[in-house]
């Protein structure tokens, strides 16, 4: 169709085909909202994409390496799909739920991740997956796993509505630590439960009320307990299958989908409330837009974080892993006297993402120094001989405002964490704001399968 | 007695209008209507057919608009086994849309793609329309590219089905057992690939971790 023929009035235009934005579009075209969405780049995912390993080093390299001699090392390009933003989905959380809803599964194929570590005393430990596993684990002792155990019964058990199962604790008033002391946990265990499986990067949460930390336990049991390796869920191809799927749920409900072309001019009307977008395929107007905020960054503040990822490919699994093809490993802060903890998210070429025999292993930290790469030092370690790596540091932004005066909606920067939990909260907030209501997922009604 | 049943992923390309939906109405339910909208809606439609001892079912996946600005994701070429390259036999513009088609195809696809070059809306010529993109060009393209061709109406139905026929004999049919277990419905081939519509082991609200 050429592009004086087609329409250019949308209810909605949203720029940037990262997962946030992509997600909102599909769920958007689904309400039946007329959706137009741009990306100035000429592929999908933003910074949430998976790129081929010559757009990695056209990225990260000033000098990248000769086409001859990458392939020599690494084998076909096209067999690359490396994630920018290491993360895992939950198997019990909401992305999970989202995709199961929107049936975005039909696009994309997932597999178990195989795998949790966590970084103990220079060693790493897997989480335990099975009551063996926990039995001949050496991450606590006999008495300490009994104490436990008690916990995770408490959590397993505890009803809001019912007061005989709170063991007189009230989750919006005792603490975490709190709660730890209540069932005699000792400091490996309040570390393990806090960092590995409650999954906070630090310790500000010992001294808040303790319903989140307890709400994130439970996920990570549930996730853990639906598939049985560890909680977590990867996609094949990489994780920029995501944006192309949902991306795809858009166009099915008729959103317009404009890759390669950068917005010129955003217009404003004189009550300085968004109108459309000037490209090269000419002026499109809707009454608001949805973006992230590489597209509008006089929109957008520092959230004071920065964070420094490190891609690495290997030759060869890591070590202590039993040759796992997947894995996470968690190195918490106390262990490397730090105030933030180190992950490193580890896939390989069964989940096409590599070639033949090669592991990516990306590690991510927030930066507390000013000699950021070497806060890696330890995961580096952990990974060594690495045969390439590309580092780069990421500053996180979020909005300044709420949309509402503007029109301008925005998301915010994709953070730390080592899964999609607050992409899919940022979701909901946008969609909030967007449409004055909260997020209901509908079951995808379709003729056909 | 079928004693499997393949599944082909089949992609649809080719300029706007050009009869696409159109032919796979055709197919899928043996149907046409004049004036077709873009299908909106569907994830992709199916259908089964049986070619000698062997039932293959066709998943066929629209383009849902997304190729109209060079925006058609990587994902919807991977693992296709075959691909429909449509034009309209009155249109020269979608012949020529059509050859950069089979040159992304052999781009992006997987090497084995079987791609058939289908001319549309033979009925037009029927009926005294002008026929504008010569049978012996198309041939020649096909020749050239090792495709299999066809002109068809989606309109009368004409060589239709035949399209269809053509891509599933010549898709190397897999031995039973290294397909994925159609009749569970999961999309599990491995063991560690997972399908999340499946409910069987959870979700479960217990401290159902073994830690």
């Amino acid at each position: 169709m050429d592009p004086e023929s087609m329409d250019t009035e949308y209810d909605v235009i949203v720029l940037g085909t990262g997962i946030t934005e992509c997600i909102l579009s599909g769920l958007l075209s689904v309400d039946g909202k007329k959706v137009l969405h741009i990306d100035k780049q000429d592929h999908y995912g933003g910074e949430s994409a998976s790129v081929t390993l010559s757009q990695l080093y056209d990225k990260f390299k000033q000098n990248p390496i000769s086409k001859e001699e990458r392939e020599a090392k690494f084998g076909r390009d096209r067999d690359w799909n490396v994630d920018l933003i290491p993360k895992f989905l939950m198997a019990n959380g909401e992305l999970t739920n989202i995709l199961v809803h929107t049936d975005v599964t039909r696009y994309v194929e997932f597999k178990q991740v195989s795998g949790s570590y966590v970084f103990k005393q220079g060693k790493i430990y897997k989480v335990p997956a099975t009551e063996m596993e926990a039995i001949s684990s050496s991450l606590m002792g006999v008495f300490e796993k009994r104490r436990m155990k008690k916990f995770l019964e408490w959590i397993g058990s505890y009803e809001e509505d019912d007061i005989s199962t709170h063991q007189g604790l009230d989750l919006d008033r005792n603490t975490m630590d709190e709660v730890y002391t209540k069932f005699g946990l000792g400091n490996s265990t309040k570390e393990f439960i806090g960092h590995a499986m409650a999954l906070w990067t630090n310790d500000d949460y010992l001294h808040q009320p303790a319903r989140p930390s307890v709400e994130r336990v439970l996920l990570y049991c549930q996730s853990f307990s639906r598939y049985g390796k560890s909680p977590y869920l990867y996609p094949l191809y990489g994780l920029g299958e995501l944006p192309q799927g949902f991306a795809r749920l858009s166009a099915i409900y008729g959103g317009t989908y404009m890759l390669d072309t950068p917005i010129e001019k955003v217009d404003y009307n004189e009550q300085g409330k968004f109108q459309g977008v000037q490209t090269k395929l000419g002026h499109f107007r809707a009454p608001l837009v949805i973006a992230d905020p590489t597209y509008f960054p006089e929109k957008c503040k520092s959230t004071g974080q920065r964070v420094i990822r490190a891609i690495c490919i290997l030759d060869h699994p890591v070590a202590s892993t039993n040759n796992a093809d997947s894995l996470q490993i968690i190195i918490p802060q106390s262990q490397v006297d730090r105030k933030n903890d180190i992950y490193i998210a580890i896939v390989s070429d069964s989940h096409h993402v590599c070639a033949k025999g090669h592991y990516l292993a990306i590690i991510s930290t927030i930066i507390e120094t000013d000699k950021p790469h070497k806060e890696l030092e330890p995961a580096f370690q952990l990974l060594n001989p690495i045969e390439e790596r590309f580092m780069g540091i990421a500053e996180l932004f979020e909005p300044k405002e709420d949309g509402s005066k503007d029109n301008v909606y925005l998301s915010r920067s994709y953070d730390s964490s080592s899964h999609f939990e607050s992409m899919t909260d940022d979701v909901k907030d946008v969609y909030f704001r967007v449409t004055g209501h909260p997020l209901v997922l509908k079951t995808r009604q379709d003729g056909d399968n | 007695m079928n004693s499997s049943v393949t599944s082909i992923k089949l992609v649809l390309l080719g300029e706007a209008a050009v009869g696409k939906s159109s032919i796979v109405l055709r197919f899928v339910s043996n149907d046409f209507s004049e004036n077709k909208e873009p299908t909106i809606g569907a994830a992709f439609l199916t259908q089964r057919v049986n070619i000698g001892e062997q039932t293959v079912k066709f998943e066929i996946w629209d383009t849902a608009g997304q190729e109209r600005f060079a925006s058609l994701a990587p994902m919807y070429y991977r693992n296709a086994q075959a691909a429909l390259v449509v034009y309209d036999i009155t249109k020269p513009q979608s012949f020529i849309k059509a050859r950069h088609w089979v040159k992304e195809l052999h781009e992006q696809a997987s090497k084995g793609i079987v791609i058939a070059l289908v001319g549309n809306k033979l009925d037009m010529i029927e009926n005294g329309g002008e026929r504008k993109v010569a049978k012996e060009e198309a041939e020649k393209l096909a020749e050239e590219e090792g495709l299999l061709f066809f002109e068809t109406s989606a309109k009368s139905g004409e060589n239709v089905n035949e399209v269809f026929l053509g891509i599933g004999e010549k898709i190397p049919i897999k031995k039973p057992g290294e397909q994925a277990n159609e009749q569970s419905g999961l999309r599990i081939t491995d063991d560690q690939r997972v399908d999340l519509t499946n409910s069987v082991n959870g979700p479960v609200r217990s401290a159902g971790c073994n830690c």
